[in-house]
């Protein structure tokens, strides 16, 4: 008896042991969210959200648009990539768009979306988003949601430092990710990288009346990872400052061979001495073969234009141009204060954050405090730029934006986390995890001189528990927190469409006031038009047939096509006549190897359609457009090759018979 | 010895068995990008679970790869743990409690090398890193706990015993507790029974 009680404490003394050992384990933080968060979020059916969010597709090309604080996804724009809902990219008008100096790219990896800025602040104009692959800037008519222009950027790698802009628009910039040797010079040794290849700092020069783009000039700097990019404002107005990695010029197994030196740079442009320089003929003008493409609001059309030579400065002729300042551990980030004082670079490998200081660098290079150079621009001493590290953050710090009230918002991929700090006296003063893995953040107006305090918005890369499962791929997301107060709180987890790397948010009364509701039918210049449901035709020229078709509410005209025979070149030119806010128009036909389109009210789009065999094809309006819908359609005949069927079209027969 | 003496130890032996069909250590990571958390299994002979992942990440700091060739354990431990185990059998057969302390002395001394030897690996793996890592926290080393819970950077490690680790630790308490039940509270209970 004695022994089976002695065999019971035992077990008890066992199992309390066990579940003391389980139950050490450390509790996880945060993360709950509080009880008023679906107030927060909650926008009324009908009501309209406070601000837009702009936020990159990644490597889906294209530009996403949400609504804040609802999350609710309002529209996917085009931008580099084919989009067979509207046609973008393959209709005759916006095929231009996508042509560069390597031919037709029908897709691209887009990083960084950057509002316009009048006096340092977001003015809803336009905005700009990179080309990472084939390297490329796109502007963004913010009346219309279209992509207006695309130019490409020669002699530049992977444009991932791009396309920050200055205070006042004056420029976009982009820079080589990958350094490459100047075009026409590049075949050579890969493993001559040192002596041969180079970065190249552009300057795209926007016209502040129509935000046209034009490459400026290119500083030709040496051969280093140039990742990121953001210019000063108000004190440092005149300077761009670029993170670098890789300054051990690694050209193999970069994980490694780039994350040796304890620390690489942010490079210090000051873009005004580079115009007085360029002014002074101090540029050069090389050979450079790159595409600049224009889309037309009246012509509904683009053009693609080849430029053939580029000016540039070799940064290491100029001196006063460029400073290095030497920075942990392979920087990514590089932001600037509202106010311009201040330089957040975020070492990706570090565990604290520096905070250059724009009067301090001034100063250095007065003083010529410098510790060394590359080629022969001077690398300023860290410790005479620096204005302090904040310490103990994190872990893999990214990117940094600020408050209205002297905050700094850090993301941090490792730890996963957002942390806040205070921008002048350096500590940390909150901290919130994200779910999972963040890379950008983004405060409304967080890079320009006037941020709102409202909401800080994570992206993260990845998901895994957080949504409904979808297979082996799964969403990727955006967080929505509130900073109005001392702690941040999680408000909301919302689905983005591709990778959201950058994103940026604006006011949405910036951007309804300009916003058009409809083309004018009769500003509409482009050649193939129908402004009218008399001018609805077709046309054949030897083996090229023109349909001018009307779209209205609810037909095509003309519906009823004879004669076309296999081997001819049909082009559907579709406007839409409607004259009204919310009435597209679609048109599909049978067999189409291309795409549908989509027609907006005023406008007129093209769809090439190479009838390979005979038959009957019907085509019809793909926007649920009104009651009678259904009924919009028509017949296209294709005869056989040679055959002498008359080429003859009608809309309305049956009525007039 | 008493007759549930002898039994105990027969069953703990058997028990000891399943320590060759289930794993006997794990090491549990934990981050707040691997919610699910990632296990690896240490066996008497074998290494499973996410260990590529494992190795995956450890790559950044420098870590050697975990190969499990590498661990000349995975040949002898069987061996050990059989052996143990035919002594357990032996000890019941023979009814002896000297043999008995004996065998716990085995025991002890099996457990000691053992701890000792995984902390050896652990310590080596922490420490002993790549100079040409992506990431080098100055001051920091990555060796995981021997037993609870450690904070490594941003992951949550872990160790602990698996099923086939309880298993031998349960058997081994067993054994113990026999062995004193049989050493002081019998006699207690003939002298009691003698007043």
């Amino acid at each position: 008896m004695k022994k089976a009680r002695f065999f019971l404490v035992s077990a008890v003394l066992f199992a309390l042991l066990a579940g003391t050992l389980s139950s050490c384990k450390p509790k996880k933080v945060g993360g709950l969210i509080s009880g008023d968060a679906a107030q927060k979020v909650y926008v009324a059916p009908g009501e309209l959200d406070e601000f837009y969010l702009f936020t990159s597709g990644g490597f889906n090309g294209q530009l996403a648009v949400y609504g804040l604080p609802s999350g609710r996804m309002l529209k996917n724009i085009p931008v580099f990539s084919q989009d067979p809902m509207s046609g973008w990219g393959y209709t005759e008008e916006t095929k231009p768009m996508l042509n560069t100096s390597f031919g037709y790219i029908p897709w691209d990896d887009s990083h960084h979306p950057e509002l316009s800025k009048t006096n340092g602040e977001d003015d809803g104009r336009w905005i700009f988003i990179n080309g990472n692959n084939t390297p490329r800037i796109a502007r963004i008519d913010l009346t219309t949601f279209r992509t207006a222009e695309i130019i490409e950027l020669p002699n530049v790698g992977g444009n991932h430092a791009s396309p920050f802009c200055t205070e006042n628009t004056e420029y976009v910039v982009g820079n080589s990710r990958f350094s490459l040797p100047l075009a026409g010079k590049d075949d050579v040794p890969i493993n001559s990288y040192e002596e041969n290849f180079k970065g190249a700092a552009t300057f795209i020069k926007v016209d502040p009346t129509n935000g046209e783009m034009s490459i400026a000039f290119q500083i030709i700097v040496p051969g280093f990872n140039y990742d990121l990019a953001h210019a000063g404002k108000g004190v440092s107005k005149d300077w761009m400052f670029f993170t670098t990695y890789n300054s051990e010029q690694a050209h193999s197994l970069l994980e490694v061979n780039a994350s040796q030196n304890d620390k690489d740079f942010v490079m210090a442009v000051n873009w005004k001495k580079a115009e007085e320089m360029i002014a002074q003929g101090k540029g050069k003008k090389i050979p450079a073969r790159y595409m600049h493409n224009k889309y037309d609001e009246n012509s509904h059309s683009a053009t693609s234009t080849e430029e053939n030579e580029v000016t540039i400065i070799m940064a290491e002729d100029m001196p006063g141009l460029i400073y290095y300042m030497p920075c942990p551990k392979s920087p990514h980030g590089c932001d600037v204060t509202p106010d311009g004082r201040y330089i957040a670079a975020s070492g990706k490998l570090a565990a604290t954050i520096p905070v250059f200081s724009f009067e301090k660098m001034l100063k250095a290079i007065e003083n010529k405090a410098f510790e060394g150079q590359v080629a022969t621009i001077p690398v300023l001493k860290y410790e005479e730029v620096l204005a302090g590290e904040v310490p103990q953050t994190g872990l893999g710090p990214l990117h940094t934006e600020f408050d209205d009230k002297g905050f700094a918002y850090t993301s941090f991929f490792v730890s996963s986390e957002i942390v806040k700090w205070d921008v002048e006296k350096r500590v940390v003063v909150d901290r919130a995890p994200t779910y999972y893995s963040i890379g950008h953040l983004c405060v409304p107006g967080g890079d320009s001189k006037k941020p709102s305090g409202k909401y800080v918005i994570a992206l993260n890369k990845i998901t895994k528990d957080r949504y409904l499962p979808t297979g082996p791929e799964l969403t990727q997301s955006a967080q929505l927190f509130d900073i109005s107060g001392e702690k941040m709180t999680l408000l909301l987890d919302f689905p983005t469409i591709g990778e959201p790397h950058y994103a940026q948010a604006i006011p949405a009364e910036k951007i309804i006031k300009n916003s058009k509701k409809f083309y004018k039918i009769e500003d509409n210049t482009n050649p193939f038009v129908a402004k009218s449901e008399a001018e609805a035709k077709v046309v054949r020229n030897g083996n090229r047939v023109d349909v001018y078709m009307i779209a209205i509410r609810s037909h095509l005209n003309p519906d009823n096509i004879e004669g076309i025979r296999v081997g001819d070149e049909v082009y559907f030119h579709i406007t839409n006549l409607e004259q009204d806010w919310d009435v597209p128009h679609g048109f599909a036909v049978k067999g189409a190897r291309n795409s549908e389109l989509l027609v907006m009210p005023g406008e007129t789009q093209t769809l090439k359609w190479n009838p390979d065999r005979p038959g009957m094809f019907p085509f019809y309006c793909t926007d649920f457009c009104s009651a009678l819908h259904q009924e919009m359609q028509g017949y296209a005949r294709v005869s056989p090759a040679g055959s002498n069927v008359p080429l003859t079209f009608s809309g309305g027969a049956n009525a007039a018979e | 010895m008493k007759k549930s003496s002898q039994i105990i130890i027969f069953i703990c032996s058997i028990l000891m068995i399943g320590a060759f069909f289930l794993p006997f250590w794990k090491i549990i990571l934990e981050a707040p990008q691997y919610p699910e958390g990632m296990q690896m299994k240490i066996w008497l002979y074998k290494i499973t679970g996410d260990v590529d992942n494992i190795n995956g990440l450890n790559h950044y700091i420098g870590m050697k790869m975990i190969q499990e060739d590498e661990f000349k354990e995975f040949k002898i431990m069987p061996w050990a743990l059989g052996f143990l185990i035919a002594f357990g059998l032996l000890v019941a057969f023979m009814r002896k409690r000297s043999l008995l302390w004996t065998w716990i002395g085995l025991l002890l001394i099996a457990g000691g090398i053992a701890f000792y030897d995984f902390y050896q690996w652990l310590y080596d793996y922490g420490h002993n890193l790549d100079p040409h890592a992506a990431i080098k926290v100055p001051g920091m080393s990555y060796q995981p706990p021997l037993f609870g819970y450690k904070q490594l950077l941003n992951f949550l490690a872990g160790s602990f015993p698996d099923w086939g680790g309880y298993l031998v630790i349960t058997a081994a308490l067993g054994i113990v507790a026999v062995a004193v039940y049989e050493q002081f509270y019998r006699k207690r209970e003939k002298l009691s029974v003698k007043a």
